[in-house]
């Protein structure tokens, strides 16, 4: 017991409080464990960002920004440290980059008055932002992934796809469950045949998955995986040489990692997107320039221009973004956390504002409301080139089937209004 | 000199039987306790209960847990996670209305358990699965065992991920836990105070840690410790084998049920079972106990503090206070804490708890060592 005691006084101490800076964004990476191989070009590219908006432009709207990290380690349990830890820190936005850390995390930032925003990834429903007053998931959500993938099919097959048969791969987690329930109405909807195959974490052996797919030839495979199962999913689709094209990953399984490892056979493979591929963009130059020839680019540096860099970037955008906009509704340079909530939901992206910041056509334009806390849900297709090593855009920004993912995110979160006894806040 | 046992007269048996028999160590108890339940609860805050305080607590108790069936009864176990799991399912069913369907229909729900008994019942049903999986014991041994009891840790983890009653068909199968509240105090849910969730936790750890030091002192406990020696010679003094390792198999699976149940309902919220439960977690327990110390009650407090505030500590020294990168004090934080148990194990296989047992030995001589 006195040594419990003794642990615990030097651990008082050693919980000192964090350096405080003007306007924080903490960052939940992760650098490490089965995941890292997705969450190092991620948080590269949101510390980069802001790195560069005050070495460019001295921070936003003259307040320095910071960006202290958190290694989560895809853990829920650090998680919660980690975010307990940057609570007092002053962190304007948390992103979690985990839909199992954003699960716990969002009772407890609604309780604090801290936003958080979970890009494409994290719980559908919070697009209600009725009933999930803190939680954004902007531009995109894994209902809409859905409902963009079959509209790309249908697109493909001239509007119909009756009798073809689909295959969902997922990760068999929170996370990949998401999609299934949309699948099943959209397969109603339009006639295709729909099939779940499982994957359980973390996903580097799916031999008997694969051969399910090979005895059951669907039409196309739709893949919502994360971390070595989506390179290992690319692998066995090539070893049982599934044609590549009918092949569609969400955004989290349509990055370099996933692909290069299976080398010319992954050529053809697809994946959604809701922001742009390559560093073809003014703000690399910017980049180039205050960041890494500074020397101050985040991590090792070499992630610059891949997709989940840019994604990092992206996020990081929209949050600078944010604060702007709570900067012109509030007034105050110095923003808090409750504020920057306002200017998430007061949030507009326009493709004048995206040229201007260097990133054109980057991503979909899109207004945030009250009750609209996930955007028009645009959605666009990649390709993989395996010779040139470059992912394209293959199919612009589109929209997704509104009819069968509104009334699901109604129902979702009319149910967790319920449990938790939640009133509108609109 | 200060911590002696000289002068120290008992004159009744039960001043002999009481489980701290020295003074100082009765008096240290006790101070341990008022600081506990009537000095943390007034300064605790939110980083302090989430961080360190909750994990801790909850920890401590599957080790209990855990200890009593591999310390205590010697029969090896790797299904922690599993029967965590259990806990957590089990009371979160109870918390939100226990509901039977029949052929499609709903034959009746229970009305929603308060979340005191839902956790005990988190306990009560991990019991029941700890015994069905302890069958097996009385026909296998060792590391035998540890395998059957892996098998129950896989199939328990896919039972809650497959069948959809469990996490009360919601989609993304996560399972989180509403918003309760426990004599005026809310206990789970996001809008909880800390001294709250505190109190609610350490009154579990310390109500185990009771029953637990009293039961492996008692008939049952010695009962265990025989089967832990030499289960052939202790079949031939009267103990009954079946009984002995079935009631260490209910007993553990109790205490780890509650931990399960507290950690998924108190503690995080919200847990999915692959990732919350998995079979890192068995290990994690199982290491607490190694490196706390087999069969005693102290060392798996000494475990769950160091395998809980030790990352905790480092990250606070690497990141807070050198500024190294994440990543580096992450992979350091692996390395450190392996070195430490194979130190540890080198060192002092008997843990951290005899290390305990061996300074009060030198206290006792101190300042005069012969």
């Amino acid at each position: 017991m006195k040594y419990k005691l003794g642990t615990l006084a030097v651990a008082a101490m050693m919980a000192a409080a964090p350096a405080m800076a003007d306007l924080v964004f903490p960052s939940l990476s992760y650098r490490t464990g089965p995941y890292a191989a997705g969450g190092i070009p991620f948080a590269d590219g949101y510390a980069d960002y802001f790195t560069m908006l005050n070495a460019r432009d001295g921070g936003i709207g003259g307040v320095m920004t910071s960006v202290p990290e958190c290694e989560t380690g895809y853990n829920t349990e650090k998680g919660v440290e980690c975010y307990e830890s940057l609570k007092g820190g002053g962190g304007l936005v948390y992103q979690p980059l985990s839909t199992g850390i954003t699960y716990q995390l969002i009772p407890k930032t609604t309780a604090d008055d801290i936003p958080m925003h979970t890009m494409g990834y994290g719980r559908t429903s919070a697009k209600n932002g009725d009933v999930f007053s803190h939680t954004f998931n902007y531009p995109a959500n894994y209902w809409d992934g859905a409902s963009g993938a079959i509209n790309y099919l249908l697109k493909e097959n001239g509007g119909d796809l009756k009798g073809k048969k689909i295959a969902l791969v997922y990760h068999n987690s929170a996370y990949g469950k998401e999609p299934i329930r949309t699948l099943q109405e959209l397969s109603e909807k339009h006639g295709f045949e729909f099939k779940e195959v499982p994957v359980d974490h973390p996903g580097q052996e799916q031999k008997s998955q694969w051969l399910q797919i090979r005895r059951d030839k669907p039409d196309y495979v739709i893949m919502y995986g994360w971390g070595v199962m989506n390179q290992v999913a690319v692998q066995e689709a090539a070893n049982i040489r599934f044609p590549m094209e009918n092949f569609i990953g969400i955004w989290w399984s349509g990055s370099e990692n996933d692909v290069l490892a299976a080398g010319d056979a992954a050529d053809g493979y697809k994946a959604l997107t809701f922001h742009g591929v390559g560093d073809d963009f003014p703000v690399f130059d910017d980049i180039q320039k205050y960041v890494v020839d500074a020397g101050k680019a985040a991590g090792a540096g070499d992630q610059i221009g891949t997709v989940l860099y840019n994604r990092g970037l992206y996020a990081a955008m929209l949050a600078a973004e944010a604060v702007k906009t709570a900067q012109e509704i509030h007034g105050v340079a110095e923003i808090n956390a409750a504020q920057m909530r306002d200017g998430m939901e007061a949030l507009s992206i326009t493709e004048e504002k995206m040229a201007a910041l260097g990133l054109p056509n980057f991503g979909p334009a899109f207004d945030v409301s009250c009750s609209n806390h996930g955007g028009d849900g645009l959605v666009g297709v990649t390709q993989w080139d395996a010779s040139t090593k470059t992912w394209s855009l293959i199919s612009d920004f589109s929209a997704t089937d509104v009819d069968v993912v509104g009334p699901l995110i109604a129902e979702d979160s009319a149910a967790y209004a319920a449990e938790n006894k939640i009133e509108p806040q609109c | 000199m200060f911590y002696r046992e000289a002068g120290d007269f008992r004159t009744t048996y039960a001043e002999d039987q009481q489980t701290f028999p020295i003074k100082f160590d009765r008096y240290r108890y006790y101070v341990v306790l008022f600081i506990a339940i009537f000095v943390i609860p007034f300064i605790i805050n939110d980083y302090w209960a989430n961080s360190l305080l909750l994990p801790f607590l909850i920890y401590a108790i599957a080790a209990l847990g855990l200890n009593i069936l591999v310390g205590y009864c010697g029969q090896v176990s790797l299904g922690t996670g599993g029967f965590m799991a259990v806990g957590a399912y089990s009371c979160y069913k109870f918390m939100t209305g226990v509901d039977i369907w029949w052929g499609g229909e709903l034959l009746f729900r229970l009305p929603e358990f308060n979340i005191f008994f839902s956790v005990i019942m988190g306990g009560v049903m991990t019991a029941a699965v700890g015994v069905l999986f302890g069958l097996p014991s009385l026909r296998i041994k060792g590391f035998y065992l540890a395998v059957a009891t892996l098998a129950a840790q896989f199939f328990l983890v896919w039972l809650f991920n497959r069948v959809a009653w469990f996490y009360n068909y919601s989609a993304s199968g996560q399972i989180s836990a509403p918003e309760r509240e426990f004599m005026g105090a809310l206990i789970t849910g996001p809008s909880t105070t800390p001294w709250a969730t505190y109190l609610f936790c350490l009154f579990f750890t310390i109500v185990s840690a009771v029953i637990a030091r009293n039961m492996t002192r008692g008939a049952s406990g010695r009962k265990w410790m025989a089967i832990r020696d030499m289960d052939i010679a202790a079949e031939i003094i009267g103990v009954n084998p079946l009984k002995a390792k079935l009631t260490a198999f209910m007993v553990s699976s109790f205490f780890i049920g509650i931990s399960g149940a507290l950690f998924f309902a108190v503690y995080l919220g919200a847990v999915e079972v692959g990732e919350a439960f998995g079979i890192t977690k068995s290990f994690l327990v199982l290491f607490m106990i190694i490196i706390g110390g087999l069969g005693s009650i102290f060392g798996s407090f000494a475990g769950a503090a160091f395998l809980v505030l030790l990352p905790v500590a480092l990250k606070v020294v690497g990141v807070d206070w050198f500024g190294w990168p994440t990543d580096i004090v992450a992979h350091l934080q692996l390395v450190v804490v392996g070195g430490l148990i194979v130190i540890f194990l080198i060192a002092e296989p008997h843990g951290i708890a005899q290390l305990w047992r061996v300074a009060k030995e030198k206290l006792r001589l101190w300042p005069f060592p012969h």
